[in-house]
């Protein structure tokens, strides 16, 4: 039961962190119906932008950690909105007209391109985020060794959450939000209506950008890694828990991505021991005599973990296309 | 009659053309040896990218499907052939039944892809494609054990290289007095192959099935109603583009005698997809030239930006590999940006690329 509850644990940390970049996928998809392929190159930039910052402030300068983590995510907001701002203006608002395969395969060569950039900036080696805040476990369980959780975890979930919030707030409760939602239902009726779409679009990229920054500084601060590359893998997945959700669905992506974490930790958790060839043993002596050598006979390790993504994506796809939250819209994709 | 004597004269024009083509292919190699045997075996990979790029063109240019993962089938064509002429299992069939094999399995996994995802289409089929190719390299990383089926990440050596009777394709021999290194019987050899395989492409350019995947992707609805089985076209074309991977992979597994997960990554994808694009996606002669530019400028770079940086700069600045990969990012942002048909369009993508632009 500690296994369980220390993977959901799990689960939700990374889940939360998939939550805020499916946003910044949904977002854009519920507004021009395109998916931006470069999105997770754009976290990539928020990892890599907050790493320079918080190596060049941590270095004697004795500031607080706290501030340091706080001016790393302020300098990798900013850069990632103008990277995202620059990516609709030149790759994606020429192309809004043309055929759906045209947009998709700009984004794919943006993405490259983003990659290969930062990997002359950044270098091809993996980079070691710096552990400015001393790592605390705080023990939840009753019996030692059993279920914990560090302070970065906290962090993680509780800022998120509270992004998240912001967010829903933006779409639900300012001017702005209303034009995106007016734009989102019908560009031509909302231009009518005196609203710039030009400049709504734009916004919405900036905005899900900012959002792909913070989760950047989350993911690099958990797995205490930048990489040039890391941004393709989760981006895969924050989109796969954006389908998974309902894609063009606000709440959706959050519950998508939340759903996906969990799904993953545990996978990773337990396929192991579900795949484990010797819990035929009662079938099989020769079976049994093998496994009373050595009793590891898994066919699918945790290292099979990005693989659930996957099939979360193609199971969506192929029973519920809308999502868990989304209505059916019929020949949209 | 004046136009009479036009065609005849053109038609003789056409078969000059064709010779002089035929003498240039024939001693290409031989020519290229002499500049150092690095540039046959360039060569030899451009012509493994053509085999990629028309494979790939059926599926994106012909049926408008776009598959992200297409790598994943260059990698199964690959390990067959490794795993089957290998020491590594400790058999070692004869590459011409190999290749079948390779590209039938290619042909099931086109199919296994293809049914869940055909109905979704556009942005939805890409990202799928996209994990089925990651999904492949995972698998092909990791199924060393319980039982060591691929080898993991250190891949699997000593791959047989293919042998036709007493010529083995690895070594160098003497045929009238000239020697014939291994890169050079492997060119002709591949020069044979993607005879085959263009003139299968142009031949399905105009065929029913052409046609058919044509209408597919122009209007699917429109193409049912014309009486189209959609689902069964655009499987044959996943199948199909599969199939081509196949075979090349199995060829690539001979020539290289290494092969590791490590070469079949979203990269190389993004690279065919790039010569698709660049070239003019559904134009046979168009994604031929987009194969042979992206795998020769690249080369041509690397002998001389690498140089040249250390000659201005005294160090490497740019690796000649970021050089490459930036190259194919902008050849895919630009073209679909200022010619979106490719360099060479075929006539109807063209029209359909260019006339719904604003």
């Amino acid at each position: 039961m500690d296994t369980f509850l220390q993977q959901i644990i799990n689960g939700l940390t990374l889940g939360s962190v998939y939550a805020i970049v499916a946003l910044g996928y949904t977002m854009v998809y519920g507004i021009i119906q395109l998916i931006n392929f470069a999105h997770g190159e754009v976290v990539m930039i928020g990892a890599m932008v907050a790493y320079s910052t918080i190596v060049a402030l941590s270095g004697g300068t004795g500031l607080p950690p706290a501030l340091v983590l706080a001016s790393g995510v302020a300098a990798a907001i900013p850069v990632c909105m103008a990277v995202g701002y620059a990516l609709e203006r030149v790759a994606y608002r020429p192309l809004r007209h043309a055929p759906r395969l045209a947009p998709l395969i700009t984004a794919i060569g943006l993405s490259i391109i983003l990659q290969h950039l930062a990997l002359i900036v950044w270098s091809r080696n993996p980079l070691p985020y710096p552990q400015i805040i001393a790592t605390v476990t705080y023990q939840i369980t009753a019996t030692a060794g059993g279920a914990t959780i560090t302070n970065v975890q906290i962090a993680i979930i509780g800022g998120s959450l509270a992004t998240m919030a912001l967010l829903l707030f933006l779409v639900y409760r300012t001017k702005l939000g209303i034009a995106m939602r007016a734009v989102a239902q019908n560009q031509q009726v909302a231009g009518l209506m005196g609203i710039d779409i030009n400049r709504v679009i734009s916004l919405t990229f900036v905005i899900g950008a900012g959002l792909a920054a913070i989760a950047g500084v989350m993911v690099g601060s958990y797995y205490g890694i930048a990489h040039y590359q890391m941004g393709f893998i989760l981006g895969l997945k924050a989109f796969s828990a954006a389908v998974l959700g309902g894609i063009g669905n606000l709440g959706g992506a959050m519950l998508g991505g939340l759903l996906l974490g969990i799904i993953e930790a545990l996978g990773a958790g337990y396929v192991g021991d579900l795949t484990n060839l010797c819990n035929l043993s009662g079938w099989s002596t020769a079976l049994a005599q093998r496994c009373a050598v050595d009793s590891n006979l898994t066919l699918f390790g945790s290292n099979y973990q990005d693989v659930f993504a996957f099939l979360v994506l193609i199971a969506v796809l192929v029973f519920r296309p809308s999502g868990l939250l989304g209505e059916r819209v019929s020949d949209r994709a | 009659m004046p136009g009479l004597i036009d065609a005849r004269h053109r038609k003789r024009l056409a078969w000059a053309g064709v010779v002089v083509v035929a003498i240039v292919l024939a001693i290409l190699p031989f020519a290229l040896a002499q500049v150092g045997t690095a540039w046959v075996r360039i060569t030899n990979t451009a012509i493994l990218y053509v085999f990629l790029a028309l494979g790939l063109n059926i599926v994106v240019g012909f049926a408008g499907l776009l598959d992200l993962g297409y790598i994943a089938f260059y990698a199964v064509g690959a390990y067959v052939y490794a795993l089957l002429a290998s020491p590594h299992f400790n058999l070692h069939l004869p590459f011409w039944i190999i290749l079948p094999i390779g590209a039938a399995l290619a042909c099931v996994f086109g199919v296994l892809l293809g049914t869940p995802t055909l109905k979704l289409r556009g942005d939805y089929l890409a990202i799928v494609t996209l994990g089925f190719g990651e999904i492949i390299r995972i698998f092909l990383n990791n199924l060393a054990r319980p039982v060591n089926i691929t080898n993991g990440p250190q891949g699997i050596a000593q791959i047989d290289p293919v042998r036709i009777g007493d010529i083995n394709f690895a070594t160098t021999q003497q045929v009238l007095g000239v020697a014939v290194t291994g890169p050079i019987k492997y060119y002709y050899l591949l020069l044979l192959l993607m005879i085959a395989v263009v003139a299968i492409n142009v031949r399905l350019q105009d065929s029913r099935i052409g046609r058919a995947w044509e209408a597919v992707r122009e209007d699917e609805v429109a193409a049912r109603a014309m009486g189209i089985n959609t689902r069964n076209i655009k499987l044959l074309a996943f199948a199909m583009g599969a199939s081509f991977g196949g075979v090349a992979g199995g060829m690539f597994s001979a020539i290289q005698g290494f092969i590791s997960p490590e070469s079949f990554g979203l990269v190389e994808s993004v690279m065919v997809l790039a010569m698709v694009v660049l070239g003019g996606m559904g134009n046979v002669w168009g994604v031929i030239l987009g194969a042979i530019l992206l795998s020769f400028v690249p080369e041509i770079l690397r002998y001389t930006v690498e140089p040249a940086q250390k000659a201005i700069f005294g160090r490497l600045l740019l690796e000649p590999e970021v050089i490459r990969m930036l190259l194919f990012g902008f050849a895919l942002v630009l073209m679909m940006l200022f010619r979106p048909a490719g360099i060479v369009p075929s006539s109807v993508r063209k029209r359909e690329l260019e006339s719904r632009r604003a």
